[in-house]
C-alpha cells in the first residue's frame, strides 16, 4: 500500500477540478509582476484581483531600495532562529517600530504570519487554559490550537452573543480563557463586531486576542485595524499580524501592553525553532511601515476602489459578501460552476482566488478577490465587465 | 443529571435527521463520518447544534475520539456529570 493512498480522495477531488482541461488553480504561476495590479500569466497581462496586496506596497520603490541597501549592508539571511544567532540590531528596530505604531510596550516578530497565530496562541493558552475561536477561524488558529494543549471551544461566527453563552458554561472551571477572533475574516470579507466583543471579554474577564491581518493598513484612523476603528484597543490584549498583505513582504507578529509576552518568546516553538526573517525583509518591512503611516489617503482609495467592487459584482447579479471590504467574494452554489468561471475569469484576463469547501463557510464555493490602493477605476471596471460577461455566459445571476 | 446516552443518542439522530441529506437509516452505532459522509466541518457545525439543544460545550481535541453517535453520546453525558 502506498503511503499516499489516504490521499486518494483528494486525487479525485483535484481531477475532477481539472476535468476537461481545466486548469490546477492551486497551481497558478505569476510568471512576473508587472506592477502592483498586473502580473504575467501564461504569457498574457493579467488583472491581479487576488493578492491581499492591499495598498500595493509589494512593489513599493521605497520598500524596494531598502532591501537593496540592508542585503548589501547584512547580507541575505541570518542562519539562525531569534533566541540563537538569528536577532539583530534590524529585528529589534523593527520590534519597536511596530510598538510605536500600536502604541504598545511589547512585541515578538516571528517569520510568518502563519507563525505568529501558531507561536502566540499555543504559547498563550496551555494546558488547563480554554481557547475559544470563532468558528470562521483562520487555519492557522486552529493549527495554533491543535500545538497547543489547551481544550478548544467553537463558538458561532461573529456571535459575541453565543461567545458568552460558552463562557458563561466555563463559569467556575479553572484556567484562563482566551478568546480569538479575526478583525476581517478571509473568505468573505466581514468584519469583526470588535466593540461586542470587547464588552464580552470586560464582563467575564477572558483574554481576547485580535488577529489584524487583514484589516492592519486597512481599517482604523491610523490603520491600526478595527479595534482602533472600534475604539476598544484597550480591551484588545493581543493583537497578531502579518507583513505579508498590507506591508507587502513576509513575516508576522505580536503586540501587548503584557510584560508577559516577553516570555512567550522561551516558549513558544514556531518562534524558537525556525530562521528568523532575513534583513532585507526587516528593512523593506519597516520602509512600507513608513509608507502606511505617511499615507493615509491609500487607505481612503482603497475602500473607495472596495466599495466600487462590492457594488458593481452586486449590479452584475452577482452575490457577494455582506460588507464592501478589501475582501469581496462572488458566492457560487456549484464546485464545477465555481471553477469554470474561475477558468473563464483568467482566460479573459482577470486572476482572483478560487477557494472551495470545507476551507469556506457555509459550504459554499467563492471566487475571492481582494482589491487594493493602486487599482484604478478602470481597472476594478473592466474586471466587473468580465465577471459580468461569464455571469451572462454561464446563465448566472442572483435571481437564478 | 436527566440525560443518559441513550437519550443524549436518540436526541442525536433526531436532529440529524432534520437534514434531508442525512440518511434515513442511521442510529446510534452509525459512524459520523463514514455513515453520514459528514467532513470535518460538518461535523464541527453539527455538533454547535447539539451543544446549544443540551447547553454543554463540546471541546474540540474531544471529537477527535469520537466515531459513532453513541461515542459523542457518551461524551456529552460524561461533560454534562462533570459540569
Amino acid at each position: 500500500m502506498s503511503i499516499f493512498s489516504k490521499y486518494e480522495g483528494l486525487a479525485s477531488a483535484l481531477s475532477a477540478v481539472m476535468a476537461g482541461g481545466g486548469r490546477n488553480p492551486f497551481n497558478v504561476v505569476i510568471e512576473k509582476p508587472i506592477s502592483s495590479t498586473v502580473g504575467l500569466i501564461e504569457g498574457r497581462e493579467t488583472l491581479l484581483f487576488g493578492t491581499n496586496n492591499y495598498l500595493g506596497l509589494s512593489q513599493s520603490p521605497a520598500a524596494i531600495e531598502a532591501a537593496v541597501e540592508a542585503a548589501r549592508a547584512y547580507g541575505v539571511g541570518t542562519t539562525g532562529s531569534r533566541i540563537a544567532n538569528g536577532t539583530q540590531g534590524l529585528h529589534r528596530q523593527l520590534e519597536e517600530r511596530l510598538c510605536a505604531f500600536f502604541r504598545r510596550r511589547h512585541c515578538m516578530v516571528f517569520s510568518t504570519g502563519y507563525q505568529a497565530n501558531l507561536g502566540t496562541i499555543s504559547a498563550l493558552a496551555g494546558k488547563d487554559d480554554y481557547l475559544l475561536l470563532d468558528a470562521d477561524s483562520h487555519a492557522s488558529i486552529y493549527d495554533g490550537s491543535r500545538l497547543g494543549h489547551a481544550q478548544v471551544i467553537r463558538f458561532r461566527h461573529n456571535d459575541a452573543d453565543d461567545l458568552h453563552k460558552r463562557l458563561r458554561r466555563l463559569d467556575g472551571t479553572p484556567g484562563a480563557k482566551l478568546v480569538v477572533v479575526e478583525g476581517i475574516y478571509s473568505m468573505l470579507g466581514d468584519v469583526v463586531p470588535m466593540k461586542e466583543f470587547a464588552a464580552v471579554k470586560r464582563e467575564t474577564g477572558a483574554w481576547l486576542l485580535a488577529d489584524e491581518a487583514h484589516s492592519v493598513g486597512v481599517m482604523g484612523e491610523h490603520g491600526r485595524g478595527v479595534a482602533e476603528a472600534d475604539g476598544v484597543e484597550d480591551d484588545v490584549d493581543f493583537v497578531v499580524g502579518t507583513f505579508s498583505k498590507s506591508l507587502g513582504t513576509v513575516g508576522g507578529y505580536c503586540v501587548s501592553n503584557h510584560e508577559g509576552l516577553d516570555l512567550i518568546r522561551l516558549c513558544s516553538r514556531p518562534y524558537m525553532f525556525t530562521a528568523s526573517l532575513p534583513p532585507e525583509v526587516i528593512a523593506a518591512t519597516m520602509a512600507a511601515l513608513t509608507e502606511l503611516e505617511n499615507q493615509p489617503e491609500l487607505r481612503v482609495r482603497l475602500m473607495d476602489n472596495a466599495r466600487r467592487l462590492h457594488a458593481g459584482l452586486q449590479a452584475a447579479g452577482l452575490r457577494t459578501g455582506p460588507q464592501a471590504s478589501p475582501v469581496v467574494s462572488v458566492i457560487l452554489d456549484d464546485v464545477a460552476v465555481a471553477v469554470a468561471f474561475w477558468n473563464r475569469l483568467l482566460d479573459l484576463g482577470v486572476y482572483v482566488n478560487l477557494s472551495l469547501p470545507p476551507a469556506t463557510p457555509d459550504q459554499h464555493p467563492l471566487l475571492r478577490t481582494s482589491v487594493m490602493a493602486t487599482h484604478t477605476p478602470e481597472q476594478i471596471d473592466r474586471a466587473v465587465e468580465i465577471f459580468a460577461v461569464v455571469a451572462s455566459e454561464m446563465g448566472i445571476s442572483r435571481a437564478a | 443529571m436527566s440525560e443518559t446516552v441513550a437519550s443524549v443518542s436518540a436526541l442525536i439522530v433526531k436532529t440529524l435527521l432534520a437534514n434531508p441529506k442525512v440518511p434515513r437509516d442511521i442510529n446510534g452505532s452509525s459512524k459520523i463520518v463514514e455513515d453520514l459522509a459528514f467532513d470535518s466541518l460538518a461535523v464541527m457545525n453539527f455538533v454547535m447544534e447539539i451543544e446549544d439543544t443540551l447547553d454543554v460545550s463540546v471541546p474540540l481535541d474531544r471529537l477527535a475520539d469520537i466515531r459513532t453517535i453513541d461515542d459523542l453520546a457518551a461524551c456529552i453525558v460524561s461533560l454534562k456529570q462533570a459540569s
